[in-house]
């Protein structure tokens, strides 16, 4: 390496000598290969520039003896050139590649749903406490613009497009197995087994072990059509057209070929070692009338039993999109937002294209309304639903239900250290190493899933029962629950909200 | 069985094929319907007209054979069975196939086997008669593409960009100059006994399927494109 390649490390492994009893755990846990014992001073060393920051080692030393800080070794400081900056042109002049990142923007641009505050009774209209009255969080996505029928007795006809029904709305986003392992897949389709809610296969197809989570499960489409076939498409509940996603708008996505072993490639149907490559566009679609195709082509070979998503990103014209994919036959429209997390995009496209979901929700939510086609689809939105409170402001944007992609993998062990691509994840979520996947107990992960949903659901309870609602549905698209703080006109007037005491 | 597809709509029509029990179905005066024989299984089709977009998409067993041209995306992602088109076909054909086979007699339109992937025993092979439109084989992951060139032996029977991004797979084609704008990663040469010998009963279904001259047709050199390494595009990348 030339020296002008030489970066100084991000973080540093501090080692308390005193606590530290060489047990090699740390070493045995790293498959960044950070810890090493040196049998010279019989001690463990560490070589930082290994680190992730992923804290196995931290939370697996049994005498606490390690802790990671982030280096204060700086560049000269520059607000315009920051360290960040400054060593991706170092990478880039040292290799001539695209820099490549994973999970989410973590620029510091708005983050919207921390400027709405929601609403609560007081005096006038009495708050309902959910430990004591029913609160309704089930949920229906599909099609609802149906005319009501009878027939000659004057019974209704069921005519209802074939809806998806959650128990609470929330979803397990699109991570394909490939891109996070065996059991990462194992505990979603459990856990919403268990919840009545649905995971997402992800574009990388169904391990067959999976297919009895069907009717819990939302099969994907993607333009690399990958593990795509009859079964495939009847083994699930609901079928997702995937145009795009919030981390990488516009392009496709790239497994590295570390990551096709073993079933990954049976699944993918592509040999082992080679590259997944999923195009940007779909090489059927270019217009809404092709879009129009493939949904009813999917219709045609499920027999019109499943609902057809059609997932976008949060893109400058969103709106429109949304209205032309309204039209399309499309029963739901999930638009991912640009901080959506993901295993491997280029950071130029993750840090600088794309919308925010709040923008982009309510844009869609009131362009539809407008169109008077709102009732042609629901609307599942991602892209960085962090918390039930974000929940509850989506839905009061308009939306029908939400997406749970990083905090999915945050619940499975993930510490957002932002390493996926390497396929070295210590925590066996985004890894295929078969002796990283088994650190992810399948029993462990699914609890705490449905942990996470389940503190959730109690959470949009109780701040629907202060607002006085009793129902997800009275909560869907009510922008008078939200107010807008530290934000200017324009921002109020495109999330349709009043400032806070207005 | 027959049917009369004279102003049926699609869903009609294809109620009517997955309704049947008849092992065999004939398909009279079709204009255009959408998705015949989507997802089926066991049946044979055949049909007389002309077919509309998504013929046989997600096929997965069954055989359809069309007395005419085809339009856009036939066999798009088929996984088993087989397609015989006594014609040409439109853009897309065998997009993403998965296994089975489409056999084309005359041309095809742009990106024909783009993304097609195999696996193990599953190989699926699409053989265009005459020329391929451009894109032919962009993205392809895997199985077999053979292009015969017939009636245009002086040029290359391949558009523009053939082979863009391929990282799987075989592609023949039969003429006697290569695509001028083969990319890097997609390496040719000229076909030997060995690889003859792997397309000889493809060949020899189509020359059966339309009534052509085998020996006719192998007598002519072949090229083979494949990809030059597993991963063709890692270089691209720098971690960040």
């Amino acid at each position: 390496m030339i020296p002008q390649d030489f970066l100084y490390p991000e973080f540093e492994v501090v080692r308390n000598p005193v606590k530290c009893i060489n047990c090699r755990i740390c070493e045995r846990e790293c498959a960044n290969e950070v810890h090493r014992y040196d049998a010279h001073t019989k001690s463990m060393v560490s070589d930082d520039a290994q680190c992730v920051n992923c804290h196995r080692c931290v939370a697996l030393c049994p005498t606490h003896a390690l802790k990671i800080v982030q280096s204060d070794h700086t560049f000269r400081e520059n607000a315009n050139w920051s360290g960040q900056t400054i060593k991706e042109v170092y990478k880039q002049a040292g290799s001539g590649g695209v820099l490549l990142s994973s999970m989410g923007n973590p620029k510091d641009l708005p983050v919207y749903w921390d400027k709405i505050l929601l609403n609560a009774s007081q005096v006038t209209n009495p708050s309902i406490d959910p430990l004591r009255e029913p609160m309704e969080t089930k949920t229906f996505l599909g099609k609802k613009n149906i005319v009501i029928e009878r027939d000659a007795q004057g019974r209704l006809v069921n005519n209802l497009p074939p809806q998806l029904e959650l128990s609470t709305p929330l979803v397990f986003s699109a991570m394909s197995y490939g891109s996070i392992s065996y059991n990462a897949h194992a505990s979603l389709a459990r856990a919403a087994k268990t919840l009545g809610i649905f995971y997402n296969t992800g574009e990388g197809g169904l391990h067959e072990d999976f297919y009895p989570y069907g009717t819990n499960t939302i099969v994907q489409v993607a333009s690399g059509r990958f593990g795509v076939h009859k079964d495939y498409l009847e083994a699930g509940a609901a079928i997702e057209i995937k145009m795009g996603q919030g981390a990488k708008p516009g392009i496709g996505g790239h497994l590295p070929g570390a990551k096709i072993v073993g079933d990954i490639s049976k699944t993918r149907m592509i040999p082992m070692g080679t590259d997944a490559i999923s195009p940007a566009p779909h090489h059927d679609i270019y217009s809404i009338e092709d879009l129009r195709q493939l949904v009813f082509s999917l219709k045609e070979a499920t027999d019109y039993r499943k609902p057809i998503i059609v997932k976008i990103a949060a893109v400058h014209n969103a709106a429109a999109i949304a209205s032309g994919i309204a039209r399309s036959g499309a029963d739901i429209i999930a638009i991912d937002g640009f901080r959506g997390g993901t295993g491997a995009a280029p950071t130029r496209i993750r840090d600088n294209v794309g919308i925010p979901i709040e923008l982009a929700l309510a844009s869609v939510d009131q362009r539809l309304r407008e169109e008077g086609i709102r009732n042609n689809v629901s609307l599942l939105v991602a892209g960085s639903i962090r918390s039930s409170a974000d929940v509850v402001k989506a839905i009061a944007l308009g939306a029908d239900a939400c997406y749970l992609g990083t905090a999915t993998a945050l619940a499975l062990g993930c510490h957002l250290c932002r390493s996926c691509q390497t396929g070295r994840c210590n925590w066996g979520i985004a890894t295929q190493r078969p002796d990283l996947v088994k650190r992810l107990n399948p029993d462990v992960g699914y609890q705490r899933l449905v942990n996470l949903i389940t503190a959730w659901t109690h959470e949009i309870k109780e701040i629907m029962g202060g607002m006085g609602i009793n129902s997800i549905e009275a909560l869907r698209g009510n922008r008078l629950m939200l107010r807008g703080i530290d934000l200017n006109e324009k921002e109020l007037s495109i999330l349709g909200i009043k400032y806070a005491g207005e | 069985m027959k049917i009369n597809a004279q102003n049926l709509h699609y869903k009609t029509l294809n109620d009517q094929i997955k309704a049947s029990n008849a092992k065999r179905i004939e398909v009279d005066n079709c204009i255009g319907q959408r998705y015949i024989g989507d997802g089926l299984a066991k049946k044979e089709i055949l049909i007389h007209g002309t077919p509309g977009n998504g013929l046989g998409a997600y096929l997965n067993g069954a055989v359809i054979t069309v007395d005419g041209n085809v339009q856009d995306a036939v066999g798009d992602t088929m996984n088993d069975g087989a397609i015989y088109v006594h014609g040409s076909s439109g853009d897309a054909t065998g997009y993403a196939m998965r296994g089975g086979k489409i056999f084309i007699r005359d041309n095809a339109g742009y990106r024909a086997g783009i993304h097609m992937k195999a696996y193990m025993e599953k190989l699926p092979v699409l053989v265009i008669g005459g020329q391929a439109g451009s894109f032919l084989g962009e993205y392809q992951a895997g199985g077999l593409i053979i292009v015969l060139g017939l009636g245009s032996e002086k040029q290359t029977p391949v558009g523009y960009f053939c082979g863009t991004g391929m990282h799987g797979g075989q592609m023949f084609l039969r003429c006697n100059a290569l695509p001028h704008d083969l990319p890097a990663q997609v390496s040719a040469r000229a076909a030997n006994s060995a690889d003859m010998e792997r397309i000889r009963p493809y060949i020899a279904e189509y020359a059966q399927a339309f009534g052509r001259d085998e020996n006719a047709i192998l007598a002519h050199p072949f090229f083979v494109l494949e990809p030059n390494t597993q991963n063709p595009y890692k270089q691209m990348y720098v971690e960040n």
